[in-house]
Protein backbone atom coordinates (compact mmCIF):
# COMPACT_ATOMS: atom_id res chain seq x y z
CA UNK A 1 0.00 0.00 0.00
CA UNK A 2 1.27 3.49 -0.83
CA UNK A 3 1.58 5.90 2.04
CA UNK A 4 -0.94 8.74 1.86
CA UNK A 5 0.42 12.23 1.20
CA UNK A 6 -0.41 13.20 4.76
CA UNK A 7 -0.44 10.77 7.67
CA UNK A 8 -3.85 10.10 9.16
CA UNK A 9 -4.27 11.13 12.80
CA UNK A 10 -5.66 8.36 14.97
CA UNK A 11 -6.88 8.56 18.57
CA UNK A 12 -7.75 5.55 20.72
CA UNK A 13 -9.26 5.15 24.16
CA UNK A 14 -10.61 2.53 26.51
CA UNK A 15 -13.83 3.42 28.34
CA UNK A 16 -15.62 0.65 30.29
CA UNK A 17 -13.33 -1.97 28.78
CA UNK A 18 -10.45 -4.12 29.99
CA UNK A 19 -7.81 -2.87 27.52
CA UNK A 20 -8.02 -6.29 25.89
CA UNK A 21 -8.89 -4.67 22.55
CA UNK A 22 -5.81 -2.44 22.83
CA UNK A 23 -3.74 -5.54 23.62
CA UNK A 24 -5.22 -7.24 20.55
CA UNK A 25 -4.39 -4.12 18.54
CA UNK A 26 -0.75 -4.46 19.64
CA UNK A 27 -0.94 -8.10 18.54
CA UNK A 28 -0.63 -6.85 14.96
CA UNK A 29 3.04 -7.18 15.95
CA UNK A 30 5.58 -5.97 13.39
CA UNK A 31 2.78 -4.68 11.18
CA UNK A 32 2.66 -1.71 13.56
CA UNK A 33 5.83 -0.47 11.80
CA UNK A 34 3.90 -0.41 8.54
CA UNK A 35 0.99 1.26 10.30
CA UNK A 36 3.05 4.15 11.68
CA UNK A 37 4.13 4.96 8.15
CA UNK A 38 0.46 5.60 7.42
CA UNK A 39 -0.83 7.08 10.65
CA UNK A 40 0.28 9.08 13.63
CA UNK A 41 -1.30 8.73 17.05
CA UNK A 42 -3.06 11.49 18.91
CA UNK A 43 -4.70 10.82 22.30
CA UNK A 44 -4.14 7.14 23.11
CA UNK A 45 -2.81 4.95 25.93
CA UNK A 46 0.10 4.39 23.52
CA UNK A 47 1.11 8.08 23.47
CA UNK A 48 -0.28 9.09 26.88
CA UNK A 49 -1.64 12.31 25.33
CA UNK A 50 -4.52 13.31 27.63
CA UNK A 51 -6.90 15.10 25.25
CA UNK A 52 -7.50 14.60 21.59
CA UNK A 53 -7.24 17.23 18.89
CA UNK A 54 -8.78 17.01 15.42
CA UNK A 55 -8.35 13.43 14.16
CA UNK A 56 -9.26 11.42 11.10
CA UNK A 57 -10.04 8.26 13.03
CA UNK A 58 -11.07 7.46 16.60
CA UNK A 59 -11.04 3.91 17.96
CA UNK A 60 -13.14 3.44 21.09
CA UNK A 61 -12.89 0.35 23.24
CA UNK A 62 -15.42 -0.26 26.03
CA UNK A 63 -18.95 0.85 26.75
CA UNK A 64 -20.13 3.80 28.79
CA UNK A 65 -20.44 3.08 32.52
CA UNK A 66 -19.69 6.43 34.21
CA UNK A 67 -19.81 10.19 33.72
CA UNK A 68 -16.17 10.42 32.62
CA UNK A 69 -16.79 7.86 29.85
CA UNK A 70 -19.52 10.15 28.49
CA UNK A 71 -17.16 13.16 28.44
CA UNK A 72 -14.36 11.23 26.75
CA UNK A 73 -16.71 9.73 24.19
CA UNK A 74 -18.15 13.16 23.35
CA UNK A 75 -14.62 14.57 23.03
CA UNK A 76 -13.83 11.79 20.57
CA UNK A 77 -17.00 12.40 18.58
CA UNK A 78 -16.32 16.13 18.44
CA UNK A 79 -12.77 15.59 17.15
CA UNK A 80 -12.82 12.44 15.04
CA UNK A 81 -14.11 12.39 11.48
CA UNK A 82 -14.68 8.65 11.72
CA UNK A 83 -15.51 7.01 15.04
CA UNK A 84 -15.29 3.24 15.46
CA UNK A 85 -16.72 1.01 18.20
CA UNK A 86 -14.02 -1.60 18.78
CA UNK A 87 -14.90 -4.78 20.65
CA UNK A 88 -17.91 -6.33 22.36
CA UNK A 89 -18.21 -3.76 25.17
CA UNK A 90 -18.28 -0.76 22.83
CA UNK A 91 -20.67 -2.59 20.50
CA UNK A 92 -23.22 -3.94 22.99
CA UNK A 93 -22.03 -3.06 26.50
CA UNK A 94 -20.33 -6.43 26.90
CA UNK A 95 -19.47 -7.94 30.23
CA UNK A 96 -19.91 -4.70 32.25
CA UNK A 97 -23.50 -4.45 30.96
CA UNK A 98 -24.31 -7.68 32.77
CA UNK A 99 -24.92 -5.48 35.81
CA UNK A 100 -27.78 -3.72 34.03
CA UNK A 101 -30.58 -5.78 35.55
CA UNK A 102 -29.28 -5.07 39.05
CA UNK A 103 -29.86 -1.95 41.15
CA UNK A 104 -26.69 0.19 41.24
CA UNK A 105 -26.95 0.97 44.96
CA UNK A 106 -27.41 -2.73 45.77
CA UNK A 107 -24.26 -3.56 43.79
CA UNK A 108 -22.15 -0.86 45.45
CA UNK A 109 -23.40 -1.82 48.90
CA UNK A 110 -22.69 -5.47 48.36
CA UNK A 111 -19.22 -4.92 46.90
CA UNK A 112 -18.02 -2.24 49.33
CA UNK A 113 -20.03 -2.75 52.53
CA UNK A 114 -21.71 -6.09 53.08
CA UNK A 115 -19.61 -8.68 51.24
CA UNK A 116 -17.50 -10.95 53.43
CA UNK A 117 -13.77 -10.27 53.78
CA UNK A 118 -14.00 -6.47 53.77
CA UNK A 119 -12.16 -4.38 56.36
CA UNK A 120 -14.33 -3.24 59.26
CA UNK A 121 -16.13 0.03 58.50
CA UNK A 122 -15.70 -0.25 54.70
CA UNK A 123 -17.79 2.32 52.86
CA UNK A 124 -18.77 2.96 49.27
CA UNK A 125 -15.95 5.17 47.86
CA UNK A 126 -17.11 8.78 47.60
CA UNK A 127 -14.14 10.85 46.48
CA UNK A 128 -14.90 13.86 44.25
CA UNK A 129 -12.13 12.64 41.90
CA UNK A 130 -14.04 9.43 41.19
CA UNK A 131 -16.38 9.63 38.20
CA UNK A 132 -19.96 8.87 39.16
CA UNK A 133 -21.17 5.52 37.87
CA UNK A 134 -24.19 5.53 35.57
CA UNK A 135 -27.34 3.68 36.45
CA UNK A 136 -26.82 1.39 33.42
CA UNK A 137 -23.89 0.51 31.15
CA UNK A 138 -24.56 1.57 27.55
CA UNK A 139 -23.08 0.59 24.19
CA UNK A 140 -21.45 3.71 22.75
CA UNK A 141 -23.87 4.01 19.82
CA UNK A 142 -26.59 4.83 22.35
CA UNK A 143 -24.66 7.99 23.32
CA UNK A 144 -23.04 9.34 20.13
CA UNK A 145 -23.19 8.50 16.43
CA UNK A 146 -20.82 5.69 15.51
CA UNK A 147 -19.59 5.19 11.96
CA UNK A 148 -18.21 1.65 12.10
CA UNK A 149 -18.44 -1.35 14.41
CA UNK A 150 -15.84 -4.04 14.90
CA UNK A 151 -17.18 -6.75 17.25
CA UNK A 152 -15.16 -9.38 19.09
CA UNK A 153 -13.94 -10.01 22.61
CA UNK A 154 -11.43 -8.90 21.57
CA UNK A 155 -11.50 -8.52 17.80
CA UNK A 156 -8.52 -10.57 16.57
CA UNK A 157 -5.39 -8.64 15.56
CA UNK A 158 -5.97 -9.77 11.98
CA UNK A 159 -9.47 -8.26 12.07
CA UNK A 160 -8.14 -4.96 13.42
CA UNK A 161 -5.44 -4.97 10.75
CA UNK A 162 -7.93 -5.78 7.98
CA UNK A 163 -10.26 -3.09 9.28
CA UNK A 164 -7.59 -0.38 9.45
CA UNK A 165 -5.97 -1.21 6.13
CA UNK A 166 -9.37 -1.32 4.37
CA UNK A 167 -10.35 2.01 5.89
CA UNK A 168 -7.04 3.71 5.18
CA UNK A 169 -7.20 2.50 1.59
CA UNK A 170 -10.64 4.06 1.28
CA UNK A 171 -12.60 0.78 1.17
CA UNK A 172 -15.58 -0.14 3.35
CA UNK A 173 -14.08 -2.67 5.77
CA UNK A 174 -15.42 -6.18 5.17
CA UNK A 175 -14.73 -8.90 7.72
CA UNK A 176 -14.86 -12.41 6.32
CA UNK A 177 -15.22 -15.76 8.09
CA UNK A 178 -13.00 -15.98 11.16
CA UNK A 179 -12.51 -12.21 11.40
CA UNK A 180 -16.08 -11.36 12.42
CA UNK A 181 -16.95 -12.95 15.73
CA UNK A 182 -18.79 -11.83 18.85
CA UNK A 183 -16.69 -13.71 21.41
CA UNK B 1 -46.54 -32.34 -6.99
CA UNK B 2 -43.04 -32.73 -8.33
CA UNK B 3 -41.18 -30.41 -10.59
CA UNK B 4 -38.82 -27.51 -10.35
CA UNK B 5 -38.86 -23.88 -9.36
CA UNK B 6 -36.19 -21.23 -9.70
CA UNK B 7 -34.35 -19.92 -6.65
CA UNK B 8 -32.17 -16.88 -7.35
CA UNK B 9 -32.10 -18.01 -10.96
CA UNK B 10 -31.05 -21.56 -10.15
CA UNK B 11 -33.39 -24.46 -10.93
CA UNK B 12 -34.37 -26.43 -7.81
CA UNK B 13 -36.13 -29.81 -8.00
CA UNK B 14 -38.63 -30.77 -5.32
CA UNK B 15 -40.44 -33.88 -4.16
CA UNK B 16 -44.13 -34.15 -3.35
CA UNK B 17 -45.03 -32.38 -0.12
CA UNK B 18 -41.77 -30.47 0.19
CA UNK B 19 -41.69 -26.85 1.18
CA UNK B 20 -39.59 -24.28 -0.67
CA UNK B 21 -37.07 -24.34 2.18
CA UNK B 22 -36.80 -28.14 2.28
CA UNK B 23 -36.22 -28.30 -1.47
CA UNK B 24 -33.59 -25.58 -1.23
CA UNK B 25 -31.76 -27.29 1.65
CA UNK B 26 -31.96 -30.66 -0.11
CA UNK B 27 -30.32 -29.00 -3.13
CA UNK B 28 -27.54 -27.70 -0.87
CA UNK B 29 -28.72 -24.09 -0.75
CA UNK B 30 -28.56 -22.67 2.76
CA UNK B 31 -31.62 -20.82 4.04
CA UNK B 32 -31.28 -18.64 7.16
CA UNK B 33 -33.56 -19.91 9.92
CA UNK B 34 -33.98 -20.12 13.70
CA UNK B 35 -37.35 -21.73 14.48
CA UNK B 36 -37.03 -24.41 11.78
CA UNK B 37 -35.67 -27.85 12.66
CA UNK B 38 -35.60 -30.66 10.10
CA UNK B 39 -37.36 -33.08 12.47
CA UNK B 40 -40.28 -30.82 13.33
CA UNK B 41 -43.25 -29.35 11.56
CA UNK B 42 -42.46 -25.85 10.32
CA UNK B 43 -43.42 -23.03 12.63
CA UNK B 44 -43.02 -19.94 10.45
CA UNK B 45 -42.46 -17.60 13.37
CA UNK B 46 -38.86 -16.38 13.23
CA UNK B 47 -39.26 -15.04 9.68
CA UNK B 48 -35.54 -15.44 8.94
CA UNK B 49 -36.35 -17.79 6.05
CA UNK B 50 -38.61 -15.24 4.34
CA UNK B 51 -38.16 -15.20 0.58
CA UNK B 52 -39.88 -13.38 -2.25
CA UNK B 53 -42.05 -15.98 -3.92
CA UNK B 54 -43.53 -14.80 -7.19
CA UNK B 55 -42.85 -11.27 -5.98
CA UNK B 56 -44.51 -11.61 -2.57
CA UNK B 57 -42.70 -12.17 0.75
CA UNK B 58 -43.48 -15.52 2.41
CA UNK B 59 -41.85 -17.80 4.95
CA UNK B 60 -40.19 -20.47 2.83
CA UNK B 61 -40.41 -23.04 5.65
CA UNK B 62 -44.21 -23.10 5.43
CA UNK B 63 -44.66 -22.46 1.72
CA UNK B 64 -45.29 -25.65 -0.31
CA UNK B 65 -43.10 -25.84 -3.39
CA UNK B 66 -45.05 -25.42 -6.63
CA UNK B 67 -43.68 -25.99 -10.12
CA UNK B 68 -42.67 -22.83 -11.92
CA UNK B 69 -42.40 -20.60 -8.84
CA UNK B 70 -39.92 -17.77 -9.09
CA UNK B 71 -38.16 -17.37 -5.75
CA UNK B 72 -35.65 -14.78 -4.55
CA UNK B 73 -33.69 -15.38 -1.36
CA UNK B 74 -30.08 -14.26 -1.31
CA UNK B 75 -30.69 -10.65 -2.37
CA UNK B 76 -29.56 -7.39 -0.77
CA UNK B 77 -33.18 -6.43 -0.02
CA UNK B 78 -34.09 -9.68 1.74
CA UNK B 79 -30.79 -9.98 3.59
CA UNK B 80 -31.24 -6.42 4.90
CA UNK B 81 -34.53 -7.50 6.46
CA UNK B 82 -32.96 -10.67 7.87
CA UNK B 83 -30.14 -8.61 9.36
CA UNK B 84 -32.70 -6.37 11.04
CA UNK B 85 -34.53 -9.40 12.50
CA UNK B 86 -31.27 -10.65 14.01
CA UNK B 87 -30.53 -7.19 15.41
CA UNK B 88 -33.96 -6.99 17.03
CA UNK B 89 -33.45 -10.40 18.64
CA UNK B 90 -30.01 -9.34 19.88
CA UNK B 91 -31.34 -6.27 21.72
CA UNK B 92 -34.49 -7.95 23.05
CA UNK B 93 -32.61 -10.50 25.15
CA UNK B 94 -29.25 -10.47 26.88
CA UNK B 95 -26.87 -11.97 24.35
CA UNK B 96 -23.37 -11.76 25.80
CA UNK B 97 -21.47 -14.12 23.52
CA UNK B 98 -18.11 -14.01 25.34
CA UNK B 99 -19.66 -15.62 28.43
CA UNK B 100 -22.10 -17.96 26.68
CA UNK B 101 -21.54 -21.73 26.58
CA UNK B 102 -23.22 -21.94 23.17
CA UNK B 103 -20.88 -19.43 21.55
CA UNK B 104 -19.50 -20.97 18.37
CA UNK B 105 -22.43 -23.40 18.16
CA UNK B 106 -25.23 -20.81 18.29
CA UNK B 107 -27.45 -20.30 15.26
CA UNK B 108 -28.34 -16.71 16.14
CA UNK B 109 -24.64 -15.85 16.36
CA UNK B 110 -23.80 -17.81 13.20
CA UNK B 111 -26.53 -15.97 11.28
CA UNK B 112 -25.19 -12.67 12.61
CA UNK B 113 -21.82 -13.58 11.12
CA UNK B 114 -23.08 -14.75 7.78
CA UNK B 115 -25.45 -11.79 7.38
CA UNK B 116 -22.72 -9.37 8.45
CA UNK B 117 -24.39 -8.02 11.60
CA UNK B 118 -21.68 -5.67 12.91
CA UNK B 119 -23.85 -3.89 15.48
CA UNK B 120 -27.12 -4.51 17.34
CA UNK B 121 -28.07 -1.02 16.06
CA UNK B 122 -31.20 -0.68 18.23
CA UNK B 123 -31.37 0.33 21.89
CA UNK B 124 -30.84 -2.63 24.19
CA UNK B 125 -33.71 -3.73 26.42
CA UNK B 126 -31.38 -5.31 29.00
CA UNK B 127 -34.29 -7.34 30.43
CA UNK B 128 -34.17 -8.96 33.86
CA UNK B 129 -34.52 -12.70 33.31
CA UNK B 130 -33.25 -14.82 36.23
CA UNK B 131 -31.73 -18.21 35.36
CA UNK B 132 -33.22 -21.48 36.61
CA UNK B 133 -30.47 -23.72 37.96
CA UNK B 134 -32.81 -25.87 40.07
CA UNK B 135 -32.47 -29.03 37.96
CA UNK B 136 -29.54 -31.29 38.94
CA UNK B 137 -28.37 -31.83 35.34
CA UNK B 138 -29.73 -28.94 33.30
CA UNK B 139 -29.56 -25.17 33.41
CA UNK B 140 -32.05 -22.71 31.90
CA UNK B 141 -30.70 -19.30 30.95
CA UNK B 142 -33.77 -17.38 29.81
CA UNK B 143 -31.65 -14.33 28.92
CA UNK B 144 -30.93 -15.88 25.55
CA UNK B 145 -34.43 -17.11 24.63
CA UNK B 146 -35.63 -16.09 21.15
CA UNK B 147 -39.10 -17.69 21.47
CA UNK B 148 -38.59 -20.20 18.64
CA UNK B 149 -40.70 -22.73 20.59
CA UNK B 150 -38.51 -25.67 19.54
CA UNK B 151 -38.18 -26.86 23.15
CA UNK B 152 -41.94 -26.53 23.60
CA UNK B 153 -42.60 -28.56 20.47
CA UNK B 154 -39.95 -31.18 21.29
CA UNK B 155 -41.22 -31.64 24.83
CA UNK B 156 -44.85 -31.90 23.75
CA UNK B 157 -44.52 -33.86 20.52
CA UNK B 158 -41.53 -36.14 21.13
CA UNK B 159 -41.01 -36.39 24.89
CA UNK B 160 -44.78 -36.18 25.62
CA UNK B 161 -43.98 -34.18 28.74
CA UNK B 162 -45.11 -30.62 28.04
CA UNK B 163 -42.35 -29.17 30.17
CA UNK B 164 -42.19 -25.78 28.42
CA UNK B 165 -44.71 -23.14 27.34
CA UNK B 166 -44.92 -19.50 26.38
CA UNK B 167 -46.67 -17.07 28.66
CA UNK B 168 -47.61 -13.39 28.28
CA UNK B 169 -48.46 -11.41 25.18
CA UNK B 170 -46.51 -9.21 22.79
CA UNK B 171 -43.51 -7.58 24.47
CA UNK B 172 -44.17 -9.59 27.63
CA UNK B 173 -44.13 -12.99 25.95
CA UNK B 174 -41.62 -15.29 27.60
CA UNK B 175 -40.69 -18.93 28.06
CA UNK B 176 -42.01 -20.61 31.21
CA UNK B 177 -41.68 -24.04 32.83
CA UNK B 178 -44.93 -25.95 33.32
CA UNK B 179 -44.71 -26.56 37.06
CA UNK B 180 -46.62 -24.92 39.85
CA UNK B 181 -43.35 -23.59 41.25
CA UNK B 182 -42.16 -22.61 37.76
CA UNK B 183 -38.91 -24.47 38.46
CA UNK B 184 -37.40 -27.03 36.11
CA UNK B 185 -36.54 -29.31 39.04
CA UNK B 186 -40.25 -29.76 39.73
CA UNK B 187 -40.95 -31.28 36.28
CA UNK B 188 -40.05 -34.71 34.87
CA UNK B 189 -37.57 -33.07 32.45
CA UNK B 190 -34.47 -35.21 31.80
CA UNK B 191 -31.12 -34.46 30.16
CA UNK B 192 -31.88 -37.22 27.62
CA UNK B 193 -35.08 -35.51 26.43
CA UNK B 194 -35.34 -34.28 22.85
CA UNK B 195 -36.17 -30.87 24.30
CA UNK B 196 -32.72 -30.79 25.91
CA UNK B 197 -30.95 -30.75 22.53
CA UNK B 198 -32.99 -28.57 20.20
CA UNK B 199 -32.32 -25.06 21.51
CA UNK B 200 -30.70 -23.06 18.67
CA UNK B 201 -29.26 -20.59 21.18
CA UNK B 202 -27.90 -20.98 24.72
CA UNK B 203 -31.01 -21.37 26.88
CA UNK B 204 -31.12 -25.10 27.65
CA UNK B 205 -27.68 -26.23 28.76
CA UNK B 206 -26.23 -29.36 30.26
CA UNK B 207 -24.52 -28.55 33.53
CA UNK B 208 -20.78 -29.23 33.94
CA UNK B 209 -20.44 -29.41 30.14
CA UNK B 210 -19.76 -25.78 29.20
CA UNK B 211 -16.97 -24.68 26.84
CA UNK B 212 -16.14 -28.35 26.08
CA UNK B 213 -14.90 -27.58 22.56
CA UNK B 214 -12.04 -25.07 22.23
CA UNK B 215 -12.39 -21.87 20.22
CA UNK B 216 -11.49 -22.57 16.62
CA UNK B 217 -13.01 -26.07 16.61
CA UNK B 218 -16.65 -25.27 17.32
CA UNK B 219 -19.40 -25.87 14.75
CA UNK B 220 -19.37 -22.42 13.15
CA UNK B 221 -15.66 -21.73 13.68
CA UNK B 222 -14.85 -24.39 11.14
CA UNK B 223 -17.22 -23.25 8.42
CA UNK B 224 -19.81 -20.46 8.34
CA UNK B 225 -23.41 -21.65 8.71
CA UNK B 226 -24.24 -20.76 5.10
CA UNK B 227 -21.73 -23.39 3.96
CA UNK B 228 -23.33 -26.07 6.14
CA UNK B 229 -26.69 -26.49 4.40
CA UNK B 230 -26.31 -30.29 4.57
CA UNK B 231 -26.77 -30.18 8.36
CA UNK B 232 -30.34 -28.95 7.94
CA UNK B 233 -31.47 -31.21 5.09
CA UNK B 234 -34.98 -32.67 5.36
CA UNK B 235 -35.11 -35.99 7.24
CA UNK B 236 -37.53 -38.91 7.13
CA UNK B 237 -40.66 -37.38 8.59
CA UNK B 238 -41.01 -39.83 11.49
CA UNK B 239 -41.39 -37.14 14.09
CA UNK B 240 -43.47 -34.97 11.81
CA UNK B 241 -45.95 -37.77 11.10
CA UNK B 242 -46.21 -38.84 14.72
CA UNK B 243 -46.92 -35.26 15.65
Amino acid sequence: MNAPAKKLRVATTSLAGCFGCHMSFLDIDERILKLVELVEFDRSPITDIKHCGPCDLGLVEGGVCNAENVHVLREFRANCKILVAVGACAVNGGLPAQRNHLDLRDILEEVYETEGGLARGSKIPNDPELPLPLDKVHPIHEVVKIDYFLPGCPPPADAIWKFLTDLIAGRTPVMGHGLLHYD
Amino acid sequence: MTGTFTLDGREIAFEPGQTVMQAALAAGVFVPHLCYHPEFRPHGSCKLCTMKINGRPATSCTMPAVAGMEVESDTAEINDKRRMLVQMLLVEGNHFCPSCEMSGNCKLQALGYTLGVMTPHFTHFFPDRPVDASHPEMLLDFNRCILCELCIRASAEVDKKNVFALSGRGMKKHLVVNAESGRLADTDFAATDKAAEVCPVGVILKKRRGFAVPIGKRTYDIKPINEQAERFKPVAPTVREKA
